[in-house]
């Protein structure tokens, strides 16, 4: 089963064909981890790949950590069998890749309801998630956000992208539009918007630069494809000392308020409304997941 | 003159008789008398008629040179072709280059072996039943006990050197550039130096009187063979041990640094060792960083050193490093040019017969092929039961050490490293502290002063059970390796008891 509000700072990118990646994708701390089995497995690969990652989910325990599948496209005649596979096995959230329009989601959406049927599983149990990789899917972003109530966040597949603009990867200048359309898309359907990768692993100067700009604009978090990039990620997200005693001082107040059998809080004269106490809440639970001192959990 | 025999005690004062008048005068420069009296010998040969080596003595070899050494081999043939039967080979280390010696142990040449470790097709073979006689394992601190006490008793001692003068001051760098064979530190050679009956140091790189500073000082060397080749250079040491990059590697790396800060040994003025593998050597790049953040030193480093402990000791934050083995160039380039990089023999460094370096440890790094659920370790052999390993300074260190910490991944492939019972004990389970993997720590039951502090400091702390529970799992248990009754291999503890054997796979 799914959360549909929950931290989404890191997700990990994990090939589905690699067993030792698989066992140990969630010993570094990503909240998300990613099993793929589009881009990253090899055609003549796909059937194992979606095997292995059926047994993973049924076998292994991955503590608090979301689980979430990257599924070919339905389009292709694998993504039918990769959503029979993973569906099955309980996985929480289903990424779609190369979402161009809303109909995409309610297709896929469909196909999850009905294995869910036959699969004796409730329906509903089985999360979404939308990946957005082209022009068509980025001016649609609003549309496909509020496709299906299974969705739990939007994200930006930046590679196709660049290139069905007849750009490529660079300071980020290019994918500002995406990234505005998706995150304001994601907002208003009150969902989570998800930043795409950055594929040079040993620059961490330009992950960090890249991931302070995302976390500006208000993303979520971001997928990472080394666990690497994990923590220095986090970092960028870890509040800020003086934010962290406003937001504790806020809880305070309304701590004390609700003690006081009063429906209204106030901090230094000034009336708290909803959306501050709900900003500082975010805060210290952010603060809470990046002070852990070891990522180290209980099965 | 006066009668010497009137003066008064004379038997009291050991006597030499009368003053006769000294030798002729000396007229030759410094020079001309170093190229004619000198301990140079024409040839390997030579040196090993004139050692007076005989059937049945102990030869012994240190292992500085690791996997490039061509010394061993180079000699051992050479006693072959001379006819010499039933030695005892007593080396610091073997490494897989040393498969030359299964022939020689076919030919009788070879009778009986001591070292710390085994690699390689040798290592394969003994464990098949090669050897009649079962190959002694020592750890490093074991060896320069047996060595001292004349438990392990060394006839002649060829000892291969990058640099040594005529008299056989020799040392572990040319001498004068930065581009000849360097092996750092030749502190495993200083035992087999001091207490052999006699010393052959074999170099390629003769340079003038004094090679100093020297690790092997001219009064403990017989003869100096020169020769053109005494190993690869490439196979000896490479420029930098590099961190690793290995994500699993790090994160226990990450662990283990905390491990240490929160069971209060980082403070001003520590003192540390990091053991081999690419965790244990990691921990000490998050040990920096703490360092700096908190502001404080280490007092010293200890052992195998890397170009990374070098690297703090110039940046200000090791004000001593006592070197045993250098693991890589720039550690042997520190070596040559820090005065406070210094260099130590095997005996200062981990004999219990004296106060040992690893004695004043406060805490060590180690690595393990497999711990059981006693804490016992495993770096000897492998999960087929065949020996891979050495021991090394493990037990010593262990011992030593104030807190021992084993770093190790919970699996390896389709392998558990936590089990019930390792297939040979090398440290016991009563030296070793904290095991730390990627999936969680277990505290020793002997330490709850330490558990209590890492529970306190919020880390994952298991039992050692629940961590094999974890392993198992995972991947299962495998089926018991199979042994014949033959035994193969003692090894002995770091006190030279017998702390386990390793008996003959059983392949049928």
């Amino acid at each position: 089963m799914y959360v549909k509000d929950r931290l989404r700072r890191s997700m990990m990118f994990v090939p589905g064909n690699n067993p030792g990646m698989i066992r140990d994708a969630h010993i570094y701390g990503a909240d998300s981890i990613m099993f793929d089995l589009e881009d990253s497995v090899a055609y003549s690969e796909k059937d194992s790949a979606r095997f292995l990652v059926y047994n993973a989910l049924k076998t292994l325990h991955f503590g608090t950590k979301e689980t979430v599948v990257r599924i070919n496209d339905l389009g292709s005649g694998l993504g039918i069998k990769d959503l029979e596979a993973v569906v099955r096995a309980g996985v929480q959230v289903v990424r779609l890749p190369k979402t161009d329009s809303a109909q995409d989601v309610i297709d896929c959406e469909r196909e999850i309801e009905r294995i869910e049927r036959e699969a004796g599983i409730p329906v509903g149990s089985t999360g979404m998630m939308a990946a957005i990789e082209s022009a068509n899917g980025v001016l649609n972003a609003a549309e496909i956000a509020k496709a299906s109530k299974r969705l739990i966040g939007v994200a930006l597949g930046a590679e196709d992208y660049v290139t069905d603009l007849k750009t490529t990867r660079s300071d980020g200048i290019e994918l500002l539009f995406a990234r505005s359309m998706i995150l304001n898309a994601a907002r208003a359907a009150g969902i989570a918007a998800l930043d795409t990768v950055y594929s040079d692993v040993n620059n961490e100067e330009g992950f960090v630069a890249e991931a302070t700009l995302i976390k500006k604009l208000g993303f979520d978090g971001k997928s990472v494809i080394n666990p690497r990039q994990i923590e220095p990620l986090h970092k960028v997200f870890m509040p800020a000392e003086k934010d962290l005693a406003k937001a504790r001082a806020i809880m305070e107040a309304i701590a004390e308020a609700n003690a006081r059998g009063s429906g209204v809080a106030s901090l230094k004269g000034k009336m708290i409304d909803k959306p501050v106490v709900t900003r500082a809440k975010r805060l210290l639970d952010l603060y809470e997941a990046g002070s852990k001192i070891s990522e180290v959990e209980d099965d | 003159m006066t009668d010497i025999s009137k003066i008064p005690h004379i038997d009291e004062i050991f006597n030499h008789g009368e003053y006769h008048g000294s030798e002729e005068k000396k007229r030759a420069t410094f020079v001309e008398r170093s190229a004619s009296q000198n301990k140079i010998v024409p040839s390997l040969e030579d040196a090993i008629i004139k050692s007076g080596l005989k059937d049945g003595m102990t030869i012994s070899f240190h292992h500085h040179f690791r996997n490039g050494d061509h010394v061993v081999n180079m000699v051992v043939d050479k006693l072959a072709e001379m006819g010499f039967k039933n030695l005892t080979l007593a080396a610091s280390s073997l490494a897989s280059i040393h498969s030359h010696l299964i022939e020689h142990i076919k030919n009788g040449v070879i009778t009986h072996i001591e070292t710390s470790g085994m690699r390689g097709e040798l290592a394969e073979q003994v464990s098949r039943g090669l050897i009649d006689c079962p190959v002694v394992f020592r750890s490093h601190g074991g060896r320069a006990s047996a060595i001292l006490t004349g438990e392990l008793h060394i006839d002649v001692a060829f000892l291969g050197a990058p640099s040594c003068d005529p008299y056989g001051n020799a040392n572990g760098y040319s001498r004068d550039d930065d581009n000849g064979i360097a092996c750092g530190s030749l502190g495993y050679a200083r035992p087999d130096a001091t207490f052999a009956d006699t010393v052959i140091v074999i170099t390629n790189h003769l340079v003038s009187y004094p090679n100093a500073p020297w690790a092997i000082q001219e009064y403990e060397v017989d003869y100096v063979v020169l020769t053109d080749d005494i190993g690869d250079p490439k196979g000896i040491m490479s420029g930098a041990t590099r961190y690793t990059k290995d994500p699993k590697e790090l994160l226990i790396a990450k662990t283990a640094a905390n491990v240490i800060e929160a069971a209060g040994y980082l403070y001003d003025g520590f003192s540390m060792q990091m053991g081999s593998g690419g965790a244990s050597l990691a921990t000490a790049r998050f040990l920096r960083k703490k360092m700096i953040d908190q502001g404080i030193h280490c007092r010293f480093a200890l052992g195998g050193i890397t170009g990374q402990i070098a690297a703090m000791h110039e940046e200000g934050l090791i004000d001593r490093i006592l070197d045993v083995q250098s693991f890589d160039l720039d550690a042997a380039l520190s070596l040559k040019n820090n005065h406070f990089h210094h260099q130590i023999g095997a005996i200062y460094y981990a004999s219990h017969l004296s106060a040992a370096a690893v004695d004043q440890l406060d805490f060590v790094v180690l690595s393990a092929l497999e711990i059981d659920t006693d804490f016992n370790i495993n770096v000897l052999t492998g999960s087929d039961g065949v020996i891979r390993g050495a021991i090394g300074g493990h037990p010593d260190t262990a011992e030593g050490a104030s807190l021992s910490v084993v770093v190790a991944p919970l699996t390896r492939g389709r392998i558990p490293t936590i089990v019930k019972h390792v297939n040979t004990i090398v440290t016991p389970g009563s030296v070793v502290d904290v095991v730390v993997t990627d999936r969680g720590i277990a505290v020793n039951p002997n330490r709850p002063d330490v558990k209590e502090k890492l529970v306190k400091a919020g880390l994952p702390v298991f039992t050692i059970e629940q961590l094999r529970e974890r392993a198992e799992h995972l991947v299962g248990v495998p089926d018991p390796i199979k042994y014949k009754d033959r035994i193969v291999g003692v090894v002995m503890y770091r006190d030279n008891t017998i702390i386990d054997v390793i008996r003959q796979i059983d392949e049928d």
